[in-house]
């Protein structure tokens, strides 16, 4: 089976600054993708990568099996929809759709106009000013309707409120369970990833930390409290972040398998994604940040 | 038809969540045999969830043989899920109770019974856990 997205030692650097390193990723299709990381991370980067936006400095990306945005075959398989959802302020939404229509071999408008027919959206409406939830539901729109193998987005639903971002992801899932899409969502609001993506990679200072399917990267990491650590833990536990006071020991640990038999002391208790999400952020800022130059931390 | 719901501060992981909805709702007898579940559709329309996790709790209530998916039409119930016997039930209770009972004149307290309890627990039910 070819993989949605794959990438190899992919980097990309901005003059001196690299926004993406040792970038290695293999994310089979199917699945829904939480692309996380505090802004600044190399999020949009990675995106505009495998849309064919930018080209990498060093390292290969291939997505669907192909090369980003090579040839009029391959645009037509990825649909992406940037940050600022942008639509052209003075036309319609109609005349959105029809322009969509002459671009796109694969268009559907039958879907396209049954979608803005149930979101009541005003075809005659100019798509300036539409409210951001609207837009955005017209720019999904465009990308669904192009029928495409994966869906970009990038922050779709950062601007949104709660119920249009709601809204916005009932309608998402709807599409990857009728379309079997598959898709990659960046996004730095973790409650909203944790009910949507089975797939999770978490970005920080322009490295992955973190990468694989969300189901196992939950079972195998779990939080212990206990009595203050004196030695070690069996082995197999990798510790991921601790905190100690003089009488207790709090830890976020990794277990490959199921986790070895420990005093009954300890509790333990299963991980969120957005528990996970933290830890590694903060284990990535610990280590990267005394090496990194001063303006690359006020990033 | 049941509908779901998703409680997304119990930890719980969302397809079990599911599925031990189903199984609830075969408990009380709100499903029976030859009922439909909602699809894949219309919970992820309804939730905001990933579709397969859908899938994953139907798989399971499948291979428990509770369910079976028929191609093109949905997911149906096939099979009932008897209710706990009542006589168990008491009888464990009052197991339970003089175990608690012997604890607490041990010295122990709630909180160190309820740890006791917790890693017992996960102990017998650890190998379900994918």
């Amino acid at each position: 089976m070819t993989a949605a997205l794959e990438t190899n030692g992919l980097g990309k650097r901005y003059g001196r600054r690299w926004a993406l390193q040792d970038c290695n990723l293999s994310i089979p299709e199917g699945r829904v993708v939480g692309l996380v990381g505090p802004n600044g991370a190399g999020k949009t980067t990675l995106l505009h990568l495998a849309v064919g936006m930018l080209a990498p400095t060093v390292g290969t990306i291939s997505v669907l099996g192909n090369r980003p945005a090579d040839g009029p075959a391959q645009l037509a398989r990825v649909g992406f929809v940037a940050q600022e959802t942008p639509v052209y302020p003075r036309l319609t939404v109609a005349q959105h759709l029809r322009m969509a229509g002459w671009l796109n071999p694969n268009w559907d408008a039958e879907l396209a106009e049954s979608r803005i027919g149930r979101l009541d959206l005003d075809p005659g409406q100019r798509a300036g000013s539409l409210s951001g939830g609207q837009r955005a539901q017209l720019v999904l729109t465009l990308a669904i309707a192009k029928r495409p193998e994966l869906l970009i987005l990038d922050e779709p639903v950062a601007s949104l409120d709660p119920l249009a971002r709601r809204e916005f992801l009932q309608d998402l899932m709807e599409v990857v369970a009728v379309q079997g899409v598959s898709v990659v969502l960046s996004s730095h609001l973790v409650s909203d990833l944790e009910r949507v993506c089975d797939f999770l990679v978490v970005l920080t200072a322009s490295h992955v930390q973190l990468a694989g399917e969300a189901s196992d990267l939950l079972a195998s990491h779990h939080h212990l409290s206990g009595p203050r650590l004196v030695g070690t833990l069996p082995s197999g536990i990798e510790v991921i972040e601790q905190t100690h006071t003089d009488k207790q020991s709090v830890l976020l640990v990794r277990s490959e398998g199921s986790l070895p038999f420990l005093d009954p002391m300890w509790s333990v208790k299963p991980v969120t994604m957005d528990d996970l999400v933290l830890a590694y952020m903060r284990q990535a800022r610990g280590v990267e940040l005394p090496a990194r130059s001063p303006l690359e931390v006020l990033r | 038809m049941i509908e779901f719901q998703l409680d997304s501060g119990s930890g719980v992981a969302t397809y079990l969540q599911l599925v031990q909805q189903v199984h609830q709702a075969l408990q009380l007898g709100l499903l029976e045999p030859g009922d439909q579940l909602p699809t894949a559709q219309q919970v992820v329309a309804k939730l905001a969830i990933n579709p397969n996790t859908v899938l994953k709790a139907y798989r399971d209530l499948e291979r428990e043989g509770l369910v079976r998916a028929r191609p093109g039409l949905g997911t149906f119930v096939v099979a009932s899920l008897p209710r706990t016997d009542p006589a168990a039930q008491s009888r464990f209770l009052a197991s339970m109770t003089s175990w608690l009972h012997k604890a607490r004149a041990a010295g122990l307290g709630p909180d160190d019974i309820e740890a006791i309890y917790r890693t017992a627990f996960r102990n017998c039910f650890a190998e379900g856990v994918a």
